[in-house]
């Protein structure tokens, strides 16, 4: 497709911030300057300011002899970095790819957006009107290729729009600062009496690149369109990202489900003939207030299940408030993963851990309870029961140890071992009788002791001497005792789990 | 003269009495939610004596077993026994997944079942009306093995729901029920597991195989009673023969 651009050029960018947010500002001459080796020299003037001649760049000073109802403000060094970046933002409904072309313009890549709008003509005054509503003065340039855009925005005096590939002929009467070159050169070239382009386009290459330099003749093949440039956008571009712009905001619940619902069909129906599936998802709403709501799912396994990835978003629609409507939606899918026709076939047939259902119903769940709602146990390689096991979010993980059998263990383990009373034999005879919770159990049969120490290298502590006890009623527990016996009494007592 | 019409037979007329009856039998057991007691025979759980109190004596699989496990002492021979049916239904590429709002089972003692600990998945969650939701989606997918869930209460509508949950899906589910009341509900099974003395091994010493005494309070279509069961080198045996059979009340509900 033909490449076209759109330069938006911010002609008062400060000036028409300080007018939005004190209007008595609008209607009269005012600049913005800032201390420079002692010196208060304007940053910028308004349109009103630079009908009188008063320029950026001048001492305040000077400005007053002028105008001396002139209005000074402050400057604020990072206001232009910030207003640029939030228009930038939010021009994206215009186009996708926006760059940002300091200190005061916007370069937009409107390749293929203009029809959405009814022309290009149509898409740069809904561009000039909707940023003149916000308050800015803009003028803009569209062009095949940057650098004619940069030169019609600013120096152009009919139209703003230069037709595919008439690049050439529309320059030829603009004059040589349109073709974004040092203010050094310009001047040059004013000295050489090349006052406009026509002047000096027909020229040798080689002579221009002799007398002016290499980045000269680049910024000029650049406007041409003989030499490509590139511009940075402030939003990368996904490759998997589906975009609707709606005609009328939309208010409604309805309207967002159905707009999801097309985007997540655009967007599964391209995952599919590329063999991905999505991971993680966002859904981008751009509200007419300015505002950008996002709402995002993930999934514990690749899929591009249009009724599943639907029904995870079900639950947080209901969080997006509308407001005034919704203009744009955009599906950014930011975790795409690889998921082959071939292995859906496979899952759909095991049942095991890789069931698509399975994941799917895990989906639901970590989309309800959050991320940490369920896991899986592999064995670990300890001893001590607590750090036997290491719980795993993942189905895939497998495990690297089998699960050990040589030792009786509880089907059920506190989480933290119960104090209990105890009458047991010295030295390392399991316990007679012991008293939890005030019920008193007579101890018929017992196994053990199975000493487990605790890791040194992990925490310090007393070891543990675990008995298997039976008492009359049949109820089998997991007793230990927790150090020697010794004077001080250092040794407790503990009841840590049951048995089945 | 006379035409002799035949008359279409009836092929019941032609059976024995008792064929008729099986026949029926088989027809109204997967409208009780017996789906799997016909059919299906790859799976089979042996109960050894219990066997013969369900219908067509096979344990339903695809149905709701209600353990109650109100009393002191139940919980970990509910989770043994209900452990040990779960490592025979997981003999397949079956996952399980057991959700709960406290859980203490420790994975480790699991594979004392012949179970793969790993093909568990524990679903912890903060509330009972996060565990009703979850068991409840939870029975709806098909290809798990089975669903354990520890519930605080199950009452007629929930258990209705899960039921025909797992009808449709075939899932076996495990619900163990904390409610002090042994209310009414639509579960297919409801039973209660104590813990028993256990079974010495070779006449050592020490702690045996376990056993508990499984009481099936409640089963369609079925005889509930009593058991002594012990889980022995990775199989269900009675220990005792001696039965007690219930006298099963019947509530006629329309």
């Amino acid at each position: 497709m033909k490449k076209r651009f759109v330069c938006v050029w911010f002609h008062h960018l400060e000036a028409d911030w300080f007018a939005m947010r004190k209007p008595a500002l609008k209607m009269a001459p005012f600049v913005l300057a800032a201390k420079d080796h002692g010196r208060m020299v304007i940053t910028a003037a308004n349109a009103l300011a630079e009908e009188q001649g008063i320029k950026k760049g001048m001492v305040v000073a000077n400005a007053r002899m002028i105008l001396p109802a002139l209005e000074v403000l402050d400057h604020f060094p990072e206001l232009n970095d910030k207003l640029l970046n939030k228009l930038a933002e939010w021009c994206i409904r215009f186009s996708p790819c926006v760059a940002i072309d300091a200190p005061d313009a916007l370069i937009f890549d409107a390749s293929g957006c203009a029809h959405l709008w009814g022309g290009e003509i149509d898409y740069l005054t809904t561009i000039i009107t909707r940023l003149n509503d916000r308050g800015y003065q803009v003028r803009v340039g569209m062009a095949d290729t940057i650098g004619a855009a940069w030169a019609i925005a600013r120096y152009g005096q009919s139209s703003p729009v230069i037709e595919p590939g008439m690049q050439s002929s529309a320059l030829l009467s603009l004059p040589p600062a349109s073709l974004r070159i040092e203010q050094e050169l310009v001047e040059r070239l004013y000295k050489l009496g090349l006052h406009q382009i026509k002047d000096f386009i027909s020229m040798p290459r080689s002579a221009l690149q002799r007398r002016f330099g290499q980045p000269f003749l680049q910024r000029l093949n650049q406007a041409l369109g003989m030499e490509q440039e590139f511009i940075q956008p402030v939003q990368p571009i996904e490759a998997w990202q589906e975009r609707l712009p709606c005609l009328e905001p939309i208010v409604t619940l309805t309207g967002i489900e159905i707009a999801l619902e097309q985007l997540l069909n655009s967007l599964c129906k391209r995952l599919e003939q590329e063999q991905k599936g999505i991971r993680t998802l966002h859904l981008h709403c751009h509200r007419i207030d300015d505002a950008i709501i996002t709402v995002s799912i993930g999934t514990n396994r690749p899929s591009r299940n249009l009724k599943h990835l639907f029904k995870l978003f079900e639950n947080k629609l209901q969080t997006i408030e509308p407001a005034l409507g919704i203009e744009l939606f955009v599906l950014d899918a930011v975790k795409v993963e690889d998921h082959t026709a071939v292995q859906e076939k496979l899952w759909e047939k095991q049942g095991g851990l890789h069931d698509t259902q399975l994941a799917e119903l895990l989906d639901r769940f970590t989309d309800r309870f959050g991320r940490n709602c369920f896991h899986r146990y592999l064995p670990d390689e300890h001893y001590w029961p607590e750090r036997s096991i290491k719980a795993s979010q993942s189905l895939e993980e497998s495990i690297t140890t089998a699960w050990r059998t040589d030792q009786p263990r509880p089907i059920h383990l506190f989480p933290n071992p119960q104090p209990i009373e105890v009458t047991a034999p010295i030295p390392d005879y399991p316990p007679m009788f012991f008293r939890f919770k005030g019920q008193l159990h007579k101890i018929i049969k017992a196994d053990g002791p199975e000493r487990i120490e605790q890791e040194w290298w992990i925490t310090e502590g007393q070891h543990r001497d675990y008995y298997c006890v039976e008492d009359e009623a049949g109820q089998r527990f997991w007793l230990f005792r927790a150090g020697h016996y010794d004077a001080a009494k250092t040794y407790g007592w503990y009841l840590h789990g049951l048995f089945a | 003269m006379f035409a002799f019409e035949t008359f279409p037979v009836d092929p019941y007329m032609l059976q024995p009495k008792s064929d008729i009856i099986r026949r029926l039998q088989h027809e109204i057991l997967p409208l009780q939610g017996y789906k799997s007691a016909l059919g299906r025979s790859s799976l089979k759980i042996d109960l050894d004596a219990i066997n013969p109190a369900f219908p067509n004596a096979t344990f339903p699989l695809g149905a709701i077993h209600e353990f109650m496990v109100n009393a002191p002492g139940t919980k970990a021979a509910t989770s043994g026994f209900v452990t040990s049916i779960i490592s025979s239904l997981m003999k397949e590429e079956g996952v399980v997944l057991w959700i709960s709002a406290n859980r203490t089972i420790f994975p480790p003692a699991l594979s004392f079942f012949n179970i793969d600990a790993h093909r568990i998945i524990f679903v912890d969650l903060r509330n009972q009306k996060e565990v009703s939701w979850a068991v409840e989606e939870a029975l709806q997918v098909k290809g798990l093995a089975a669903v354990v869930g520890e519930v605080q209460e199950l009452d007629f509508t929930a258990s209705r729901r899960l039921q025909l949950a797992v009808e449709k899906s075939q899932v076996t589910g495990f619900i163990l029920n904390n409610n002090k009341k042994n209310n009414t509900n639509a579960s297919l099974c409801r039973w209660q597991v104590q813990v028993a003395p256990s079974i010495p091994i070779d006449n050592l010493p020490g702690i045996g195989y376990p056993c508990w005494k499984v009481d099936l309070l409640k089963v369609r279509n079925g005889c509930p009673g009593s058991w002594q069961i012990a889980w022995m080198n990775g199989r269900f045996s009675t220990t005792t023969n001696k039965r007690i059979v219930y006298k099963e009340f019947h509530k006629k509900t329309g």
